[in-house]
């Protein structure tokens, strides 16, 4: 018999997938210098969306793709507002997030509380009856295997292919990759629309997978396009490292509700509010190398251990993109 | 390939940059292109790289006419150039760097890449880290890597933007002669730079600009009078070193330790009095910016003492130094010295405040003006500084110097400026001296430590001197010193 606790780490990773999809597309838009702040309401948007369509087509898949238009367009407006206008992207990102939000909510009323197609478990021939593995991985719903599959497309585009070297020089100072003949202007709409898309995708996942239908307000679903930003930043624009950021984030939220029976002297409030000041604790773990007070007490350190401490505290270190979020003019 | 460029002109707003300006380089030649700030030679450079587009002109390679829209077509067409400020990736490898911009296939050929550069280094025996991150090495080293990456290209036009700036005399003497190598392999070499020394060590022909204007060409043997006159307009007379008698103590340091996670520096004492103009030599980082950002305040020294004019400063905050008459200006211009965004206006009340609440923008515009008069920055008082060519930023920072000081510490005060310009800021450093402050200057230029400064102390890799009377000193001994030698 699979013990309980396998399906509990199952029902985490199926809860981890759409933020997976999400980070790794915020991940793409800041590797190009592009802060798309309008996550939260592109994903609200794309879940209504997303809903609504598959709902009246009776289609999934038209369901996704309209998420995915939602957010691409939304990414859309961010890129045309901060690079060929040269506007603050910050201000445009911060506004339509609350327009998608409440665009979600009052176009979206007629379709609260609806039934509708949902994407059911597939599971894998073979792979699925394997011991523990089976039930982790491989009876889950198609939405978990593609953020896995997204997450490992994505590292090896960034690290291992000539377009991914250029995205990455085009975050970090996009004059010196101008001057080697990248078009710095067209690869950052490129990768800003990209990373809208596929957290068009995540935000139709929710209503089309994970929490399955649109219940306006109640959904749920506020609040976690904040949680990709903050997690893109903790995961240091790394896609596995964003990753293993999402599947934490997904786990303390489990465990709260998991340790709420068995710790009654605990006001509920507290272990549900508990997943946040945690996150904020690891991305205060991860920046604790560039300090220089840190680097001044190590200094102090006899060799031996200073070289290790410095180890473990690089390889926590994160710095983002030198060139995120600011105007770049050609000419 | 042999360049032609055919009566250039570029505007930028008002400003006329360059005014018909031709300039034809031979292949197989180094061409020298010399001027002082804001001449117009770095734009003349970007219209010939394609980073920036002529307002008028034409662009002839081996004859045929030629029109580039971006750095792209530039480098398409077997045009590089090395930019001033090496147009690198700080935050990435040695080798990311080298494949960056790169034409190639979908998959990044790392182990293909890595021997490209691994064998153009040791043909030209530089000694690049592959796995080293850019902003380790130094500025010499960021300049040999763009170098090789360029050669690795295919270019056949290599522009090189005042490529010894902040680079080690070592790496000077291996950067000319790769140059003389590559152009005797037929590439074309143009040197862009606003020192004479180097023109006549290094170039076939030289052409001068003046404000955006061809001033002449020259051929050797070069006379240095000649192209003093080209470059000014007029001749320049030469200053002469007139000692100051050392009065009170002004900085006393005794057994100072400092050091930060990178390098300790040895035990150091120290007596500076006042009237006297300090010259501390070392290449790039070998402690002597520790060591000053120590006696301004800004790192807390791991033991010993500072005493500034008789009062102990030892680990007190930064402002306390403000207070005790202590003055920094960094050489990172506008990274740490200057407020980009503000204007000059604005400068001066950051520092200067009237002690009111309310700016008086009437009378703080006429003060600006006043300050821009005596310090003869070319800009006015609402101009922002990151507008100013680097002279007039180098002047900003002077006139920010509050009065009075004591003790003046200053980073690379004339890095980056040319003749006239350095000649200005030293004259205005003398007479602070004279007034009165004791002054601590770092310099990569041995040559004007020795003749402006009284005494010199060289760092080493973390290292330190005795102080060194300069009349006691050559060039010579000074260049072996800072490279560890003859201590």
């Amino acid at each position: 018999m699979t013990p309980e606790w396998i399906f509990g780490l199952a029902g985490v990773l199926a809860a981890a997938a759409p933020l997976l999809i999400a980070v790794i597309g915020e991940t793409f838009s800041e590797r190009a210098g592009v802060v798309n702040l309008s996550v939260n309401g592109a994903m609200l948007l794309a879940a209504m969306a997303g809903f609504a369509v598959a709902v009246r087509t009776g289609s999934l898949e038209l369901g996704f793709f309209a998420g995915v238009v939602i957010g691409a367009l939304m990414a859309l407006v961010v890129a045309f507002a901060s690079l060929t206008l040269r506007q603050s992207q910050v201000a445009v990102g911060l506004v339509l997030a609350l327009l998608g939000r409440d665009l979600a909510y009052f176009l979206g009323n007629p379709f609260m509380g609806m039934p509708g197609p949902r994407v059911g478990a597939l599971p894998i021939p073979v792979l699925k009856d394997l011991p523990v593995l089976g039930p982790l991985l491989f009876q889950q719903s198609p939405v978990v295997y593609i953020s896995l599959i997204t997450v490992a497309l994505a590292w090896v585009w960034i690290f291992r292919t000539r377009p991914g070297l250029v995205l990455r020089g085009v975050g970090e100072r996009p004059p010196a990759a101008f001057v080697r003949g990248v078009p710095v202007t067209r690869v950052r709409y490129g990768y800003t629309v990209l990373g809208g898309a596929l957290v068009g995708f995540a935000g139709a996942a929710y209503t089309l997978d994970l929490k399955g239908g649109w219940q306006g307000p109640i959904s749920g679903i506020d609040g976690i396009g904040w949680i990709v930003l903050a997690i893109t930043i903790f995961g240091g624009w790394h896609p596995v490292r964003g990753a293993f950021g999402a599947l934490l984030f997904a786990l303390l939220q489990w465990l709260s509700l998991v340790l709420q029976p068995r710790l009654p002297g605990i006001p509920s409030q507290v272990l549900n509010v508990a997943p946040f000041p945690l996150m904020i604790f690891a991305l205060l773990l991860t920046n604790l190398g560039n300090t220089e007070w840190v680097q001044t007490a190590l200094s102090r350190l006899p060799e031996s251990s200073r070289r290790f401490a410095l180890r473990v505290l690089h390889s926590l270190q994160v710095s983002p993109p030198a060139a995120l979020g600011t105007v770049f003019e050609e000419e | 390939m042999k360049v032609e460029m055919r009566h250039i002109s570029k505007s930028f707003g008002p400003v006329r940059a360059l005014q018909d300006v031709s300039l034809t380089v031979e292949a197989g030649t180094i061409h020298g292109l010399l001027g002082e700030n804001g001449a117009g030679k770095t734009t003349l450079m970007k219209i010939l790289s394609g980073y920036l587009r002529p307002d008028r002109g034409e662009i002839f390679l081996d004859g045929r006419p030629v029109r580039f829209t971006s750095p792209a077509e530039g480098l398409r067409h077997g045009i590089g150039m090395l930019h001033q400020d090496p147009m690198d990736f700080p935050a990435m490898s040695v080798l990311d760097n080298f494949m960056m911009g790169h034409e190639g296939g979908f998959w990044l050929d790392r182990r293909g890449a890595r021997r490209a550069l691994q064998e153009l280094a040791r043909q030209f025996g530089f000694d690049l880290d592959p796995d080293a991150r850019v902003d380790r090495l130094t500025v010499g080293e960021r300049q040999q890597l763009e170098l090789l990456r360029l050669l690795w290209r295919g270019v056949r036009v290599l522009i090189l933007d005042e490529p010894t700036t902040g680079i080690s005399a070592p790496q000077k003497v291996r950067l000319f002669e790769t140059l003389r190598r590559l152009a005797g392999e037929g590439k074309t070499i143009i040197f862009v730079t606003h020192k004479l020394e180097e023109v006549e060590e290094l170039c076939h022909r030289v052409t001068v600009l003046r404000q955006g204007h061809l001033a002449g060409e020259a051929t050797p043997p070069y006379s240095p009078q000649r192209l003093i006159e080209m470059m000014f307009g007029r001749p320049l007379p030469m200053p002469e070193r007139q000692p100051v008698p050392p009065g009170e103590p002004v900085l006393e340091i005794q057994n100072l330790v400092v050091g930060d996670h990178r390098l300790r520096l040895s035990r150091a004492n120290l007596i500076v009095r006042s009237g006297e103009i300090i010259g501390l030599a070392g290449m790039e980082g070998s402690g002597q910016q520790l060591f000053m950002r120590a006696c301004a305040g800004l790192v807390r020294p791991w033991e010993g003492s500072i005493r500034v004019r008789g009062k102990d400063l030892t680990g007190k905050p930064y402002h306390a130094f403000l207070e005790a008459g202590v003055l920094f200006v960094p050489a990172n211009r506008l990274e740490e010295g200057l407020i980009p965004g503000l204007t000059l206006t604005e400068h001066f009340q950051l520092v200067y405040p009237n002690g009111r609440y309310l700016i008086d923008w009437e009378q703080a515009r006429a003060e600006a003006q006043r300050r821009i008069r005596d310090f003869n920055i070319r800009g006015k008082p609402e101009t922002v500084v990151e507008a100013l060519s680097g002279g007039n930023q180098q002047r900003t920072l002077l006139a920010l110097i509050r009065t009075p000081a004591h003790l003046l510490l200053l980073e690379h005060p004339t890095r980056g400026l040319d003749v006239e310009s350095s000649m200005w800021v030293w004259r205005r450093l003398k007479e602070r001296a004279q007034e009165g402050a004791a002054l601590m200057v770092i310099s990569s230029d041995l040559q004007e430590l020795l003749q402006y400064c009284d005494r010199i102390i060289v760092f080493f890799s973390g290292r330190i001197s005795e102080p060194i009377a300069a009349e006691e000193l050559t060039l010579d001994r000074l260049g072996h010193m800072i490279a560890g030698r003859g201590w």
